[in-house]
């Protein structure tokens, strides 16, 4: 079927102003991806699954120009001993990262990978994000398949003594960073990967996850607090057998961010859980979209949501539970709620459950309040100050999202980074 | 110490009043007990000693030590002294205990113009107040009154008096869902910062409470007034014959 002529435009528009890298074993997903996305079209405020949130910015020609957030605070996950890969505005920067090399895990720049003839990830890169094309169409991801120009390979075998940290770095007040990142990891293996900081003026990143059975993958994102920044990003998880996924993103700033995560359980008995939590003030949109598959028995998933908005910003969660035929056991929770701290700020929530098996655990609640005054007495009869008080609220009510992360030291940190903006915006 | 003169109250969205003139002055060193059946006005008055959104005061004042203060926030009263003992203790998930009590602390020390407490200092002071109330490193750490059972909320809540030093304690129904040795774990919590300089206003439903924190001075209250006032012998009245034969005895 032919495209909208708007659509139609704007799609080859966009089309013609990149260039699909040519050659190695990623040549034929990248042609793939492309007709992806020539068949689907980028998105516009039309479609369905964009109501709520404007693609515009996301998908023109030109980027809009995001000045670089000028702080004296140490990026997230700065104290932990962690191994570090830097991109700076989308491309890799040798001498700012890590060596590489750890035990338990082998990690390659795509960049090094694409020109080789054969590597295990191609039987991975653009698969997983094109299972994710239905039922829902994403065309920013299928996009970015075809014209990543960097990201990393990461094969975990074992269990890595430290995490693996991705910082992006924004240098340029209009760099377009296109990142694609696979993780795979083997039955029994365990890491723990951390992201960083606000990338570029606009970024498009997708991180494919295949997680064999019994493993276990944490990933714990934090996206830096460029105010100007734009960022469509998608995560695609396959969960085997017994396995694990948790996932945290804490967000604060950012004019546009849309994160989709993407979760399907194909081995019985495994458990995702993808949590986040938000802090927006003035031109800030923050959109959380979620779709996990049950298509295995006595999986567990969990969506927890927590946004605090301010000041005319505005929260999107757009959050699906789909239980196919035969997946007897799940237990699917997801919860959303925005803690509105005005009356210009405002939530939009979507929450959707699909069932087609009889023997299932489903709940879903999505609520929107103001801060709780029980609460707020209770701290200023203290001695609290109002201010202060306001913000240990916020914190209250962020906690069941940051209580999501199993490691305390890292939840203690991401808590403690919070109250400090809080404290620096009183 | 606390001076409450001809108090009236109303809520703030809707035409009811509740205090209608009351009158009540606890000294420093007394502890002032108040009864009464339910929907006198006990709890409210409480409220508005503390500074809770929601109600109007149409006439009347309350000062301690001689400040007014009926026109202060919640936390201005909390630094001149004011403290409220809650019936029912708020639970605040994500907030540790231990950062709540020392944020409380150095605000209050703060907002008096005194240093505030380091934290080696503090971690003193409060473990060795917490060994008292039975109350143990881990509930320190836990987040505020979240997972705490009845008995833990309150003691948690004498906790916070003893670490504040208030100079007016008004405690809420203190005894609501406590077992009798919690409650005596509460009372001796009390009774400890009983002092000369310090007084206590104590709202409960029964004597009970009473036979552990030995009042002065006894309050019936009744219809937001207080209608009768006596001696420690006034609340076995009251345990004995309920609140009828004073009511109508007023009446």
């Amino acid at each position: 079927m032919a495209l909208p002529e708007l659509k139609q435009t704007t799609t080859e528009a966009r089309l013609a102003s990149v260039t699909l890298p040519e050659g190695g074993c990623l040549e034929p997903a990248r042609r793939a991806a492309l007709s992806r996305v020539q068949g689907m079209g980028l998105p516009d405020r039309r479609d369905e699954y964009w109501k709520y949130t404007r693609p515009d910015t996301l998908i023109s020609v030109d980027v809009t120009k995001a000045a670089v957030f000028e702080t004296d605070e140490t990026p997230a996950f700065s104290e932990f001993d962690r191994l570090q890969i830097v991109f700076v505005d989308g491309v890799f920067d040798a001498e700012a990262s890590d060596d590489l090399s750890l035990e338990g895990v082998s990690i390659e720049r795509l960049a090094d990978v694409q020109g080789k003839d054969i590597h295990w990830v191609k039987d991975l890169y653009g698969v997983l994000e094109a299972r994710g094309q239905t039922p829902v169409e994403r065309p920013l991801a299928a996009f970015n398949t075809a014209f990543a120009t960097d990201g990393v390979v990461i094969h975990v075998t074992g269990t890595p003594s430290k995490p693996i940290n991705l910082t992006y770095r924004h240098a340029n007040d209009s760099s377009d960073a296109i990142l694609h990142h696979v993780i795979k990891v083997d039955s029994g293996a365990e890491a723990t990967i951390l992201e960083n900081g606000p990338a570029a003026a606009r970024f498009n990143k997708v991180m494919e996850i295949d997680i064999a059975d019994k493993g276990t993958l944490h990933l714990l994102r934090a996206q830096g607090r460029d105010h100007e920044r734009r960022a469509a990003t998608h995560l695609f998880a396959h969960l085997g057998e017994e396995s694990a996924f948790k996932s945290f993103t804490l967000t604060v700033n950012g004019v546009l961010t849309r994160n989709e995560a993407v979760v399907e359980f194909t081995g019985d008995n495994a458990m995702a859980h993808v949590a986040g939590a938000c802090v927006g003030d003035g031109d800030f949109h923050h959109d959380d979209t979620v779709f996990i598959t049950h298509d295995a028995v006595n999986c567990e998933s969990r969506q927890v949501f927590k946004k605090v908005l301010r000041n005319g910003a505005t929260g999107v969660f757009q959050g699906k539970i789909l239980v196919k035929e035969g997946a007897q056991k799940t237990d699917g929770y997801q919860i959303s709620q925005s803690l509105l701290l005005d009356d210009d700020s405002q939530f939009l929530a979507k929450p959707e459950l699909e069932i087609y098996a009889d023997d299932v655990a489903c709940s879903h609640g999505s609520t929107s309040g103001a801060i709780d005054e029980d609460g707020l007495f209770y701290l200023r009869s203290r001695g609290v100050p109002i201010g202060e008080a306001t913000d240990l609220m916020t914190l209250a009510f962020l906690a069941e999202a940051v209580e999501e992360i199993d490691d305390s030291e890292i939840a203690a940190s991401i808590n403690d980074r919070l109250y400090g903006w809080l404290a620096r915006r009183r | 110490m606390l001076e409450i003169k001809n108090l009236h109250v109303k809520l703030e969205d809707e035409d009811k009043q509740i205090l209608k003139g009351v009158n009540l002055t606890v000294e420093a060193g007394k502890v002032h007990a108040i009864m009464g059946p339910n929907g006198s006005g006990k709890s409210t008055l409480s409220y508005v000693l503390s500074g809770k959104d929601g109600y109007e005061v149409t006439e009347g004042s309350a000062t301690l030590g001689g400040e007014e203060l009926l026109e202060l926030e919640p936390e201005e009263r909390a630094a001149l002294g004011i403290f409220l003992a809650f019936q029912y203790p708020v639970e605040i998930p994500g907030v540790g205990n231990m950062t709540f009590l020392r944020t409380a602390v150095n605000s209050q020390r703060k907002a008096r113009g005194e240093e505030e407490l380091s934290a080696s200092d503090f971690l003193k002071v409060v473990r060795e107040k917490a060994k008292t109330l039975k109350i143990d490193a881990e509930m320190l750490k836990r987040p505020v009154n979240v997972g705490f059972s009845g008995g833990e909320k309150k003691r948690n809540e004498i906790l916070q008096m003893a670490m504040l030093e208030p100079k007016m304690c008004i405690l809420d129904e203190t005894d609501s869902g406590l077992d009798v040795d919690a409650m005596k774990l509460v009372a001796d919590g009390v009774n400890a910062l009983r002092d000369e300089g310090r007084g206590f206003l104590v709202i409960t439903h029964y004597q009970r409470l009473l036979d552990h924190i030995k009042p002065d001075v006894v309050h019936i209250m009744a219809n937001g007034r207080i209608i009768k006032t006596g001696g420690p012998e006034l609340a076995l009245e009251v345990e004995h014959n309920g609140y009828a034969d004073i009511l109508t005895e007023v009446a």
